[in-house]
């Protein structure tokens, strides 16, 4: 007689929570979730009663008093009578510029620099190699601070540039003056540059509360349609050359599908420049682009170009000898391997830390409180914060603020590094 | 035959002629110049527009740097040697204004008389250095170690301390004592790396030897607890009774013991130190302290805040990668501005804690939240089988970390974590936002302030930013010579 003895029920044992695999992610799990409960518990509650014995309420309505002070670069009509909120909205859309200008900037002399740094001129080669160690490896802050004593200390002032009879007569140059042209004066007392005018207007609209000219929609439509129908024309000759073996010749049909339609645009509106002009003790119109924007734009420039420098560099060095080689077998010429065959797959491996290199951009540009440029920083979390006293509402605002410019700017540049992407399996 | 030879053939050469020169212009400069400076017409170009660039520069900068002034007390005075020596109108640099702010550009307003505190924190850091960076032995490292030690003599002597001394005299006799129950030089000096945190504290800020004595207490007290408990409920569980009785120690236990302590040692210079403040701290001192303890912690930091964004416990990693988002979104500065503004709204009403542990917290974070994504980057480049050969082993979690994935991924990591530590240092200048002086601006402008060296702007910036080069650049070399030296695969 056999008896089958059943496998031992097995009973659930306290020990079993810590030792047993299958329970123990959820113990370790609970007890995380129960610390941090209670940090998050204890650091409110703290709050709360901070902001008790202070008298003080959480509330963003502050936003909608009157701000009060005047800010010197506004891309946003704005005067001292309107919000705090719009306040803020300014600072926003100057860091934002600078962020943009300094991405531009950066990336242009980056590539330019991490290209030049392989060279074969040992010269050249060593002179950037100098550039990009002396950048990379100070802080920038110090980069800011220097381009803004070189635009406070060493530009010249309004004055210098004044051209007096008597200096014509003895045939003495004047201690300055523009470059450019004679379009763009440097002074200490901020870069003046020319306007762009329109004669005929096409009139505003007003989106949210920003008043936008309709002449600048227009030829950002008109831009846009070009460069639409640049890419038709390339995409019409690549079938044409696919169908008969031959490219046909389309290089006047692009420049007049680029060039064209913003050129008549330009002068049906009757576009001009208005340079600055020296009148009295000071420039008069054109635009003032204020020292510290300068700097500020100048030092975050030559500080992440070099971060950007290394990176082309890396990227670039990253593709084996063995594809150029055989693209020069294909028979292409230098020109063709390097945007057919090098750079698209350094691209691959420079896009990834270069949207770093953007975001930390963007947030070193709230360095800007060392030059008092008025950034987001500047605004909300500057004045704002001291005038109404809000810190924690500020504070949470402005780090909301950076966190969803971040998280946008990573967002955009993953979309386009997903397009770009090696496509395997 | 030779004959026979001798009249069909009219010369036979005998010897051989030496070697042509080669042409003048593939060799030697020439040869060089060509081909690295004129290879071609754009490289032509190139070249002579860098040659313009020095030029410029050199013309721009030279007569500054060479007009140098180093004796003078002042702006003014400077500006007369120049015009004296170089004539009306010549410019020059003004070095004279660092000697005279050099103590001010090291240490901020710390008390002079307690200059040798920081120093000595500085030597002993080498000591405590010398087992993390280094652990085979060898002659260069005792003949440095040697050096520090004398260092350290000659600072005792030179302020008639003997606190410096004495503290050395215990250091080698525990090392020795640790050396003779079998640990090997210079691994029997890694006691005094656990040390030296609470030691640096103490010399930094002073006050009562107690206090760092007590705090590093609890770290015995947990391990104690460790030892006795786990035998008896196993290990898991007893590392929390281990974690509550040190935190227990220091939440009751520690406040008491050191304040009982420190009245009946009262205020004699072995138990006591004069009690520095933060905002006396300033200038390079600060910059260090903040810079070495942020990169201190910041790696164990990274180090977990990266395995748990890995972890396949979905609450640890939405935890981490919560917190590593956010905190790379946000600029430091902000960072900042919540730790000088908004701490004390979230800590129990009443207390108040040091400014600098506060910018020291939040620039840890910051950097830790760097170092996790560089390690993260380390462990997906780590081939899937060396994490599946790590289970067939049958090593759990955290062995196969330690013994498998770790020394891997951190390999492959080093330049990422190096260049985080270099960012993080550099970005200590900006505790000058909440008040703190920092030697580029805090420094830089009460020197400015002063009414002898009012109107200085280059010299200031180029010395401090040559210090910040030399180290930063130091470490990135450092980082290459480690990268070279831990490189296994032969390609």
């Amino acid at each position: 007689m056999a008896l089958v003895a059943d496998t031992p029920k097995e009973s659930f044992r306290l020990g079993m929570l810590i030792y047993d695999t299958r329970y123990r992610s959820i113990t370790i799990q609970i007890i995380v979730m129960v610390l941090f409960l209670l940090g998050l518990w204890w650091l409110l509650d703290n709050l709360f009663s901070n902001l008790a014995t202070r008298g003080k309420d959480l509330s963003f309505s502050f936003l909608w008093n009157r701000a009060g002070y005047d800010i010197n670069q506004t891309l946003i009509p704005y005067t001292n009578d309107d919000t705090h909120f719009r306040a803020m909205l300014v600072g926003l859309v100057n860091t934002i510029l600078v962020a943009v200008l300094g991405c531009v900037a950066a990336t242009v002399i980056g590539v330019m620099v991490g290209v030049l740094r392989l060279s074969k001129n040992w010269l050249v080669s060593k002179l950037m190699t100098v550039y990009v160690e002396m950048f990379r490896n100070v802080p920038v802050l110090l980069w800011i601070l220097v381009a803004f004593a070189v635009f406070t200390e060493i530009t010249p002032a309004p004055r210098d540039f004044k051209v007096t009879d008597e200096m014509v007569a003895a045939g003495v140059e004047p201690a300055a003056s523009m470059v450019l042209f004679d379009s763009v004066a440097i002074t200490n007392r901020g870069t003046f540059i020319p306007k762009a005018l329109y004669e005929r207007s096409l009139g505003e609209v007003i989106i949210g509360f920003l008043p936008i000219s309709l002449n600048t929609i227009a030829v950002l439509a008109v831009l846009i349609g070009s460069a639409m129908g640049y890419r038709a024309i390339k995409r019409h000759a690549t079938a044409v050359q696919e169908a008969t073996g031959i490219r046909p010749k389309t290089w006047w049909k692009s420049l007049l599908t680029l060039v064209g339609p913003i050129v008549a645009l330009l002068f049906a509106l009757g576009f001009h420049l208005e340079i600055p002009t020296l009148g009295g003790f000071n420039f008069s119109g054109g635009t003032l682009v204020s020292n510290s924007l300068m700097a500020l734009w100048l030092g975050l420039t030559l500080y992440t170009a070099a971060f950007i420098a290394e990176i082309v560099r890396a990227g670039i060095m990253a593709i084996s000898k063995g594809q150029t080689e055989a693209s020069y077998a294909l028979g292409l010429r230098p020109g063709r391997t390097m945007s057919l065959v090098v750079l698209p797959q350094a691209l691959r491996v420079i896009i990834p830390p270069l949207i770093s290199q953007y975001l930390n951009l963007t947030k070193n540009s709230s360095l800007a409180i060392a030059v008092s440029y008025m950034d987001l920083r500047g605004t909300l979390g500057g004045i704002t914060l001291n005038q109404t006293g809000r810190e924690l509402e500020s504070m949470l605002l402005l780090m909301l603020i950076y966190l969803a410019l971040s998280l946008m700017i990573s967002s955009a540049m993953n979309v386009y590094n997903n397009a770009v992407k090696l496509k395997e399996r | 035959m030779s004959d026979l030879h001798a009249h069909s053939a009219r010369y036979v050469r005998d010897s051989m002629l030496p070697p042509e020169a080669p042409p003048a212009l593939e060799s030697g400069a020439i040869k060089w110049l060509r081909e690295n400076l004129f290879s071609g017409l754009l490289n032509s170009i190139l070249t002579v527009l860098g040659l313009l660039t020095i030029a410029y520069l050199l013309k721009l900068a030279l007569p500054w740097f060479l007009h140098g002034v180093w004796n003078a007390n002042s702006l003014g005075e400077c500006r007369q040697v120049i015009a004296a020596n170089w004539g009306e109108g010549a410019h020059g640099a003004c070095w004279a204004m660092i000697r005279e702010r050099w103590n001010q550009f090291l240490f901020g307003f710390y008390p002079s008389s307690e200059y040798w505190r920081p120093i000595l924190a500085l030597l002993l850091l080498f000591l405590a250095l010398a087992p993390v960076l280094f652990d085979e032995m060898s002659k260069k490292l005792m003949g440095a170690v040697a050096v520090v030690g004398v260092l350290v003599l000659w600072l005792s002597a030179y302020n008639g301390q003997w606190l410096p001394v004495g503290i050395l005299v215990i250091i080698a006799g525990v090392t020795a004592f640790v050396g003779s129950r079998g640990r090997h030089w210079p691994q029997n000096l890694m006691w005094f790396s656990l040390v030296f945190p609470a030691l640096a504290f103490w010399l930094l800020w002073g006050g009562t030897i107690w206090l760092p004595v007590m705090v590093m207490a609890g770290f015995i007290v947990g391990g104690i607890a460790l030892r006795i408990a786990t035998p008896m409920i196993g290990l898991m569980p007893a590392l929390a009774f281990a974690v509550l009785a040190a935190f227990f120690w220091w939440y009751f236990a520690a406040g008491p013991a050191t304040d009982a302590l420190a009245a009946m040692s009262g205020r004699n210079q072995p138990f006591w130190l004069r009690r520095v403040n933060s905002d006396e701290f300033g200038g390079f001192v600060l910059a260090f302290t903040i810079g070495l303890s942020g990169i201190a912690i910041s790696l164990p930091m990274g180090i977990v805040l990266a395995l748990g964004r890995q972890s396949d416990m979905l609450l640890v990693k939405a935890l981490c990668v919560g917190f590593i988002e956010f905190i790379r979104g946000v600029p430091l500065i902000t960072l900042l501005f919540t730790a000088s503004l908004l701490l004390n709204y979230f800590l129990p009403p009443g207390t108040n804690f040091d400014i600098i542990l506060r910018v020291i917290i939040m620039v840890t974070l910051f950097s830790a939240a760097y170092i996790a994504e560089v390690i993260r980057g380390g462990l997906a480049a780590l081939p899937r089988g060396q994490y599946e050969a790590a289970d067939a082993l049958g090593l759990d979690y955290w062995k196969a970390q330690r013994l498998i994935v770790m020394p891997q991924a951190l390999k492959i990591s080093i330049p990422g974590i190096v260049s985080s530590f270099i960012g993080l240092f550099k970005d200590t200048t900006l505790v000058v936002f909440v008040a703190l002086l920092d030697p580029l601006k805090g420094i830089t402008d009460a020197v400015r302030a002063s009414i002898q060296w009012k109107g200085i702007y280059w010299e200031p910036y180029i010395f401090v930013g040559a210090i910040f080069f030399i180290i930063c650049f130091s470490m990135s070399r450092y980082s290459m010579f480690l990268e070279n030296k831990l490189k296994r695969e032969h390609r």
